[in-house]
């Protein structure tokens, strides 16, 4: 998860005013009650994900995940805005390594605003969120790193996840394992440290929920298994029977070619198959449909998970600043952890944020390519506090100090 | 005798027998099936479905002409309000409704219909007898209900992600206040006298009873089912009795319709209905209160008096709302 020198956009920082809301005078409409007018500036620090060589080309992941969702999300809420004269603005700045991301950050700061949506990788979150004169001084939303380490160690105050950690995902397909009594796996995985990483948070679950490893097998196929698949695919999955082929693939390498070759007619889930994420374009239910029709009005593409976290950053950011009238980072910051927030997201229910490491409460559904298969929480998973809480890291495992302050 | 009422509504032999017919009584519902593209007609006598019609993409609201001679349907996917003649069951015009027409209301006038156009985040007002839009309102993202009050002068409209009711002057089509109200706000009611307005917030599982007066919240209305997480109680569907005794609420996923008493505000009792009980309607003189329940495809029958489901009716799939022709 090294840093790259691409990006989207040529020069090493772009500076890019996406959305200045100029449509909001055209309509005067605040209530009587209106008070003054509210200007929310929110940062969009993007550095780009490497990824590593694919076997298959038929899907790349569309180079602009995330900004559009975030686009949208500052269009929503100043539609919202308009009515209470609050105006939501968008800054996208491309950074490609650590110093930049800094330097960007702290400039950010020094005009006097906190509020920041991080499209980085987790390394160079981390080394952000800790730099002294940035540490608790921004509310800093993590839209894309998955890793576990950031809710359990590395927590900082200040900054939220609404992307689904690892766990999350993995926890949430384990449970409809277990509902499905499909409980002995076969784990299937790749090189990569992010397949690693799941594949840890798949043995997790297991033990959790009571999930049965029968084998863990890394593949180091250096053939071109577009053509081989069928042959070599078999073999490598025989052992004990199965219930289920789970698999560690990440960036789709290896792992598309596993569904229908696998020694045992078993269906396959993981990265590939049945998958967890936080959103896909197959979410209908909820009133989602119309998020995903505006989504695909303004981008000419289906909404990915990525896409869906910007947006619900943004989202989270300004129903805070609609219900406490403030723009001030340490009023919403508190308030975003406060017992009254709550945000609706098309989830089906109220997402509210995990005051022990600050990460996105929420649903995960699990998708097919064509249609969405079940969403968890299962029904019958239990939690004393809230039913979402079976998901990931749970408060007593986590030793984070995490501050409800900034 | 239905089935001879039906033959001839169907037959169009409708001058002479339908007087006749109704005057025996039979109360009908009209139910729209989201995901099937029909309406479920059920006898109210029999509680038996008499007949399914064909309309048009993904029919959701559906409310009566003042006289109960047309049905207007909106078809949210066809991008239309059809107008169905009640005599010949057969869609007789098109009304322009802006796009994705989901709920709307009718004026106490009877000829403006106001429309919540779920994907564009405007409220289409629309003249029923010329047929043309004469106003269209910005609203905030994704308007859902809407309600007209008694006296004409309110619309109100509820608006899903934007958490707000909009209030619109009816004498100048133009929107002149919000209420914040609790997440994903999905219908509302005026009671019959005009002085409150009663909210549901499906995600925030509340209700907001607002004063009309002053546009202000002056209760929030909490439900506690037991063995029911709150997060599954989504309020949606409202109904107000004009007794002024009860308020029904429909619960969405937790399948119960809650039995608000109007003078407390206290709930009295949760009613055990199909899955997924969204919209509601009162049928014979207030006697009976249906209910649509979307993923088990049935409507559930309450006596009023008994406050007990008496009946359940499989009708199409995804049933959305429902109108009754009360006679």
């Amino acid at each position: 998860m090294k840093a790259t020198m691409t990006s989207i956009h040529h020069h090493n920082t772009v500076l890019a005013i996406i959305l200045m809301a100029s449509f909001l005078f055209t309509v005067p409409l605040a209530s009587a009650g209106a008070v003054e007018s509210l200007t929310i500036p929110i940062l969009y620090l993007h550095q780009t994900i490497d990824r590593p060589p694919v076997l298959s080309n038929i899907h790349v992941p569309p180079k602009d995940s995330g900004i559009k969702g975030a686009e949208l999300a500052i269009h929503d809420s100043n539609t919202t805005g308009r009515f209470l004269n609050h105006h939501y603005q968008l800054q996208y700045i491309s950074a490609n390594d650590l110093k930049t991301a800094q330097q960007q950050t702290k400039q950010w700061l020094q005009q006097g605003h906190q509020l920041i949506l991080a499209h980085l990788p987790a390394k160079t979150l981390v080394s952000l969120a800790n730099t002294p004169g940035i540490q608790g001084k921004a509310i800093l939303i993590n839209i894309a790193a998955k890793d576990d380490e950031l809710r359990t160690q590395h927590c900082t105050t200040g900054l939220l996840h609404v992307i689904p950690s690892r766990a999350m995902l993995a926890d949430a397909l384990a449970q409809f394992l277990v509902v499905k009594r499909w409980r002995k796996w076969l784990l299937i995985r790749g090189g990569m440290p992010e397949d690693k990483a799941f594949a840890k948070a798949i043995k997790r679950s297991a033990k959790r929920f009571g999930g049965k490893l029968l084998e863990e097998k890394h593949w180091r196929f250096d053939t071109d298994l577009r053509r081989t698949a069928q042959q070599e695919l078999p073999l490598f999955t025989q052992t004990d029977d199965y219930d289920i082929t789970l698999v560690a693939d990440e960036a789709g390498d290896v792992g598309e070619y596993i569904p229908y070759n696998t020694w045992r007619p078993r269906p396959v889930a993981g990265t590939q198959g049945l998958t967890p994420l936080g959103w896909h374009a197959v979410v209908e239910q909820w009133g989602a449909i119309q998020l995903q029709n505006r989504f695909r009005s303004h981008a000419q593409r289906p909404m990915n998970d990525i896409d869906y976290a910007a947006w619900v950053a943004v989202r989270a950011i300004a129903e805070a600043v609609t219900r406490t009238g403030d723009q001030d980072a340490s009023t919403l910051y508190s308030y975003l952890f406060s017992e009254h927030y709550e945000l609706a997201a098309f989830k089906g229910r109220k997402l509210s944020f995990r005051p022990w490491n600050g990460q996105l409460r929420q649903p995960i559904p699990l998708v097919h390519p064509r249609a969405l298969v079940s969403q968890s929480p299962q029904p019958g998973f239990l939690h004393p506090h809230s039913e979402l809480d079976t998901l990931g890291f749970d408060k007593a495992e986590v030793s984070c100090h995490y501050r409800l302050t900034l | 005798m239905k089935r001879r009422l039906l033959i001839s509504l169907t037959s169009l032999c409708m001058t002479i027998l339908l007087p006749h017919g109704y005057a025996s009584g039979a109360d009908l519902a009209y139910i729209s099936n989201e995901k099937d593209n029909t309406l479920s007609v059920i006898d109210l006598n029999s509680f038996d479905v008499v007949n399914t019609i064909s309309v048009g993409l993904r029919p959701r609201g559906i409310t009566f002409s003042h006289d109960q001679k047309q049905l207007y349907i909106c078809a949210s996917d066809s991008d239309s309000i059809q107008v169905m003649d009640i005599a010949s069951l057969q869609v007789i015009s098109d009304l322009p409704s802006g796009e994705d027409p989901e709920q709307f209301a009718l004026h106490p006038n009877g000829q403006h219909l106001y429309i919540a156009n779920e994907d564009s985040a405007v409220v289409t007002v629309v003249d029923t007898q010329s047929r043309e839009v004469i106003a269209q309102v910005d609203v905030g993202i994704e308007p859902e209900g809407i309600a007209v009050s008694p006296d004409g002068k309110w619309a109100v409209n509820t608006s899903e992600t934007t958490n707000m009711l909009h209030w619109i002057d009816t004498s100048t089509f133009t929107l002149v206040d919000n209420t914040l109200v609790g997440q994903r706000p999905r219908h509302v009611e005026f009671s019959d006298d005009g002085k409150i307005l009663w909210a549901s917030s499906e995600i925030g599982g509340t209700v907001t009873v607002v004063d009309v007066a002053s546009r202000k919240p002056m209760k929030i209305i909490d439900f506690k089912i037991p063995g029911v997480h709150r997060d599954r109680i989504q309020p949606v569907g409202i109904k107000l009795t004009k007794d002024g005794r009860y308020a029904f609420v429909a619960l969405g996923p937790a399948n119960h319709i809650a039995v608000i008493d109007r003078t407390t505000y206290e709930v009295e009792s949760y009613l055990l209905v199909g899955r997924r009980v969204w919209h509601m309607a009162f049928a014979k003189d207030q006697q009976l209160l249906l209910t649509t329940n979307g993923v088990s495809g049935d409507v559930s029958v309450i006596d009023i008096e008994d406050l007990e489901v008496i009946k359940s009716i499989k009708v199409g799939r995804y049933p959305w709302g429902v109108a009754v022709s009360q006679k």
